[in-house]
């Protein structure tokens, strides 16, 4: 019988042979993925419990990319703490603060080939399927036992399958597919399941886009979000690795719990409304609300794909007054590129504010939080309730053209409506 | 190795009770003592004075959905809660309780089946549930081997100690 994405990573991890959904293995861990909000916690763990070493330095990552730079004297304690313990343990793949966001880091410094198994102590690890590989978050104790070991448990899931079709008009984003995808199906929808995006429209994704899909397939509950390797893939490792990648995927007869056929021809912007990120419609039922933030960047879409996208929509104008519009690139790499390319002058100009590379106010840590009362519209993957500052602050999630044409106007702006009155 | 089959009375709660009423952010650095007695208190503000360990929550679907914080967990089995029933669970809080040593059976059509106060009867191995008050019976997903050895050990730092030969 044929296998499916995520059955054939862990078939590979646990030495079988074939392994079919609902089974039990315990595998081996390709990389393991720790950030400063855990990482210390971990290691202390590690060392209670008597262990020494990681099961292996160099399959090991940390990086510092929550609190950057350190907000308070207490972070900054943390972020010692784990410089002496990565020292200590011969970890030599460490970002320190400023290198950029963990899982844009993976990918990008060549961490991450198809078919690997990934853990980190982090819900967006799932990022890692946008190139094929099997990446899932894990709680502090798994991390610890998977450090000390190189092994973890786990259960096969079934897979879910989208067949995608059609072109994206224009203006509209792969982000916007999977907010749809999230409205349409629920956040639950994957519990225990692993996503697979194919057909046609998949192919001519970039690396960028499948990255921001595999990001949020978390946020429909799932413990895999994949793409198979293919050229695409081939290229960007080429260019972020050394080394291409050979065709990586499920076996055509493979079986699935669902297999949902979807065009994408006619789809309009999508934003997720406050407070869930199954809350979602089109951007035409929300036009015109006014905005105090608007935020581009973390781990769904700080990349320089979507910084383009905004300098392109803010090229030579000015946001609104009375509108901050924050943009963190997601890695040093991506601020550099902004630099070289003159993106960065383009935001800047503009009127944005650019912070340091790391995740930023997305999860409500420091840098450009909101007050009681105030609507923000950004980029990144979670809404809920507090998420960014005050739990009296209105969150909507939406792709990078239409955070930064909200900019634009101080309130909710279809990016197409830019382009028509430009016409 | 302990025993597979638990009996306890029945605690019951709603479908998407989060990592946030299970272990509120405002008590999120605070010591295991201080957070075991906020415990779901916006939803049911008696439940933490009156629980008794051994004690198991009846629950309905996506149990334990938000954050990947093992602290949720780790608060019910500080509270002696012997097992969690669900219609299902989310997938990381599953994880973590195995992890700590809490058990969790995933069983459809459990919610509906329990009254609070009800006595329940488990049997970990084989995933089998029973009411006893009404005696009806329910077939859940059985924990695999793998998992029940972790349970017993105490969780996977156990496991860990016990590997490592501390
Ligand atoms: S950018 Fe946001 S979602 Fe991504 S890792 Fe950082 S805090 Fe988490």
């Amino acid at each position: 019988m044929g296998m499916t994405h995520s059955e054939k990573i862990l078939a590979a991890a646990s030495g079988r042979q074939e392994v079919s959904a609902g089974e039990f293995v315990v595998a081996d861990i390709d990389l393991a993925l720790l950030h400063d909000i855990f990482a210390a916690q971990v290691f202390d763990l590690l060392q209670e419990v008597g262990v020494d070493g990681v099961f292996d330095p160099d399959k090991t990552v940390v990086v510092i990319d929550h609190l950057v730079p350190a907000p308070s004297a207490a972070a900054a304690a943390v972020h010692q703490k784990i410089r002496s313990h990565v020292a200590r343990l011969g970890i030599n793949a460490f970002y320190d603060a400023g290198e950029g966001i963990c899982h844009q880091l993976l990918p990008e410094q060549g961490h991450v080939r198809p078919g690997m198994l990934i853990v980190g102590t982090d819900s967006h690890t799932t990022t890692h399927g946008a190139l094929g590989a099997g990446g899932t978050g894990i709680g502090t104790s798994d991390m610890v036992y998977a450090l000390a070991t190189g092994r973890l448990w786990f259960r096969v899931p079934e897979t879910i399958r989208f067949e995608l079709t059609g072109d994206l008009q224009p203006g509209v984003s792969w982000k916007d597919v999977i907010l749809y995808l999230g409205g349409r199906f629920g956040s639950d929808a994957a519990q225990y399941r692993a996503m697979e995006f194919g057909g046609p429209a998949v192919r001519t994704a970039d690396m960028s886009s499948r990255l921001t899909v595999a990001n949020m397939a978390v946020e429909m509950g799932a413990k895999f979000g994949l793409f198979a390797a293919d050229e695409v893939t081939d290229a960007y490792l080429t260019e972020h690795g050394g080394t291409g990648a050979a065709a990586f995927g499920p076996d055509p007869d493979a079986q699935y719990v669902a297999v949902h056929e979807i065009s994408l021809s006619e789809l309009p912007p999508q934003v997720a409304l406050p407070n869930e990120v199954d809350r979602v419609g089109s951007i035409e039922d929300v036009e015109g609300l006014a905005i105090n933030q608007a935020f581009i960047g973390s781990c769904t879409n700080g990349r320089i794909e979507d910084l383009q996208a905004a300098a392109e929509v803010l090229s030579g104008k000015h946001i609104a007054p009375g509108v901050r519009l924050l943009v963190v690139p997601a890695s040093r790499q991506i601020l550099q590129e902004a630099l070289k390319t003159g993106v960065l002058a383009t935001l800047v100009d503009a009127g944005a504010s650019v912070l340091t590379p790391g995740c930023g106010p997305c999860f409500g840590g420091h840098g450009g939080l909101l007050g009681p009362g105030e609507r923000c519209i950004g980029t990144h993957n979670r809404n809920f309730i507090g998420r960014m500052g005050s739990a009296d602050a209105e969150i909507y999630l939406g792709s990078p053209a239409t955070v930064a044409a909200s900019a634009l106007r101080g309130r909710l702006t279809d990016p197409r409506q830019l382009e028509a009155d430009n016409d | 190795m302990t025993n597979d089959v638990l009996t306890g009375r029945v605690w019951r709660f709603d479908h998407d009770i989060s990592t946030d009423l299970l272990s509120p952010g405002a008590y999120a650095v605070d010591p295991v003592e201080v957070r075991k007695q906020h415990v779901l208190e916006s939803v049911n503000p008696e439940f933490v004075s009156a629980v008794s360990p051994g004690d198991v929550l009846v629950v309905g679907r996506n149990f334990g959905c938000g954050s990947s914080r093992e602290t949720a967990a780790e608060n019910l089995k500080a509270l002696g809660i012997a097992c969690v029933v669900a219609e299902s669970l989310a997938r990381i809080f599953m994880r973590n309780a195995i992890a700590l040593g809490l058990p969790v059976v995933v069983c459809p059509g459990v919610h509906d089946s329990f009254a609070e106060g009800d006595t329940i009867e488990i049997d970990l191995a084989s995933g089998r549930i029973v009411n006893v008050d009404s005696g009806v019976q329910l077939q859940g997903d059985s924990l695999p081997r793998e998992m029940r050895e972790i349970l017993a050990a105490g969780g996977i730092l156990a496991v860990l100690k016990e590997q490592a030969g501390g």
